[in-house]
């Protein structure tokens, strides 16, 4: 059994609004995996009084409304939830391919990460494309997914100066971790593709393609399947 | 409907209502008012559904033009407010005619005010609420300050047939309550004296105060000894107060989702407006206090709300 994994989770109240259940410590998919499940299982039941559910690499953050519930009822069924999902050994995870056209203008970076690795471009689209990510988290930007199993040999410093604006949709690589920026804004990271995919849209009734908890793969493609897909998805 | 011309935009006004709940789990932050309660009793004095659109105004207020007859109000910090150069009160329900300049002036006390419109302010709705968020050009005033040249719409201006006003002795009176109780956590065990030294102490306010945090100035706040200086990134309520680096805290408000370092300890919601109402140079002093009474002084000032809503008859 993973060492940093708690016996118990741990439950910690923010303020007079939150109530933050805690796995362990450290960033582990057999943590996460705990935390996947009780968000899933949160979300699924709605208890009265939940205003957000919010998953983390350790911890689900519940916000509440102190009219109608308090830490304690939502303990008690958090528990109850939470002993149901020990016996619950299916470990779906939900994979979205994100298709990805490497390098030329849609990603700049990629000769510099090829050679921060000594490997050529090719490699870098082999081995990125090869993995399946877990997304741990989403925050900092609308839609931005903090992901995990990026491989050594393709982690690469960010850049020196970041870029003021960073295109929607493109792919990149800070040191271990890998990302998409779903929406244009300022960002440091070494861009190595870009998706036609709109990730976020907030008109449509599901905003984000994706949640924490789910798994991201990403598959190359050409440059004329990009742009077919970029017009359909503006249509 | 055109209602407003906007002639001066102020020091930094944006629309809001009460914020956009639910989305935080895909990196869209609350955002919404700062000050709750003086945002809902503006829209109470205007006859308008609690959670209805309103402009935030910081500091310095905006000069508008009214392009229709209309009927407005204005709350929270104490603000001089003028229609063609007449002086009118605040925590009143004000009639305008068309062609009527108002001018909301520089902040007295506090640091925030609303003005509320009756029938509210026409933006689109975006996942549940018309609040701004600036970072992601996302809601309110195409997702922007308000500029000068800017017309604001409403559905339906109404007007009321009585001017509201809230009575002076039930105005809340918070303006200069620099008493900021928080409970401890969620990442209270990664201090040990500096717990102490925290709920102990006075803090600045300095300039680098906005919707997104305050950063505050006094005695360092000391991690535990070897407690790392960064967490693993973790969501963020408003309120949280952030230990970073320098060791001086930092309060997390409704700008962004996730931080950084750990949160030492989360400042109560029915104190949040005292936070809204401070300006750079203001002394805060942090208190210590439990969810316990968290829940006693929720309930009292629900009453206080209750007080206010029997005198305008609602």
């Amino acid at each position: 059994m993973n060492p940093d994994l708690f016996e118990k989770p741990k439950y910690r109240l923010v303020g007079d609004r939150g109530l933050l259940i805690e796995f362990g410590e450290g960033i582990h998919p057999e943590i996460n995996e705990k935390v996947r499940k009780l968000s899933r299982s949160i979300k699924s039941i709605r208890p009265k009084g939940i205003i957000e559910v919010i998953p983390t690499y350790r911890s689900v953050l519940v916000v509440y409304d102190q009219d109608i519930t308090n830490p304690q009822i939502l303990k008690y069924f958090f528990r109850e939830l939470e002993e149901q999902d020990q016996n619950d050994t299916a470990t779906s995870r939900s994979v979205l391919e994100i298709p990805v056209c490497y390098g030329g203008k849609y990603g700049p970076d990629i000769e510099t990460v090829a050679q921060t690795n000594q490997i050529d471009t090719d490699d870098v689209v082999a081995l990125h494309s090869r993995e399946t990510y877990q997304i741990y988290m989403i925050g900092f930007t609308p839609g931005f997914p903090f992901l995990g199993g990026l491989p050594e040999k393709l982690h690469t410093p960010r850049l020196e100066t970041p870029r003021l604006t960073v295109p929607q949709g493109s792919v990149g690589i800070a040191n271990n971790q890998t990302g998409i920026y779903p929406i244009e804004s300022p960002g440091g990271w070494q861009l190595i593709g870009r998706t036609p995919l709109c990730l976020f849209d907030p008109s449509r009734s599901d905003p984000l393609l994706y949640r924490a908890g789910d798994s991201i793969k990403f598959k190359p493609i050409t440059k004329k399947e990009f742009r077919i897909m970029a017009e359909k998805e503006n249509n | 409907m055109e209602v407003f011309n906007i002639l001066a935009p102020g020091g930094y006004t944006t629309i809001q209502d009460a914020g956009r709940f639910g989305y935080q789990e895909l990196g869209i932050p609350v955002t919404g008012v700062l000050d709750q309660p003086a945002f809902i009793l503006a829209n109470l004095l205007v006859g308008n559904p609690e959670n209805t659109p309103a402009l935030e105004i910081t500091v310095q207020g905006p000069v508008m033009e009214a392009l229709a007859p209309v009927d407005i109000s204005v709350t929270g910090a104490q603000i001089g407010i003028t229609i063609n150069d007449r002086q009118v009160p605040e925590w009143h329900c004000i009639h305008l005619e068309k062609g009527d300049i108002v001018s909301i002036q520089q902040v007295q006390r506090g640091c925030r005010a609303y003005l509320a419109l009756a029938g509210g302010f026409d933006v689109p709705e975006i996942m549940g609420s018309c609040s701004t968020y600036v970072g992601g050009k996302l809601g309110g005033f195409s997702g922007r300050a308000i500029q000068k040249g800017d017309i604001l719409l409403s559905k339906k201006p109404k007007l009321n047939g009585r001017q509201r006003f809230i009575p002076d002795k039930l105005i809340p009176d918070y303006l200069s309550n620099k008493k900021i109780r928080a409970i401890p956590g969620p990442q209270d065990d990664y201090f040990d004296e500096g717990l102490d030294l925290f709920f102990n102490s006075e803090y600045l306010v300095t300039p680098d105060a906005n919707r997104m945090g305050y950063r505050l100035q006094g005695p360092a706040v000391a991690l535990r000894d070897g407690m790392p200086k960064s967490i693993v990134s973790e969501p963020s309520l408003p309120g949280c107060v952030q230990i970073p680096a320098d060791e001086q805290p930092i309060i997390l408000l409704v700008e962004q989702t996730v931080g950084g370092y750990a949160k030492i300890a989360t400042i109560i919601s029915s104190d949040l407006p005292k936070i809204a109402q401070a300006t750079p140079g203001d002394v805060l002093k942090f208190e210590k206090t439990d969810i316990k009474t968290a829940g006693h002084i929720f309930k009292a000032q629900k009453d206080r709300m209750l007080k206010i809503r029997k005198a305008l008859s609602y």
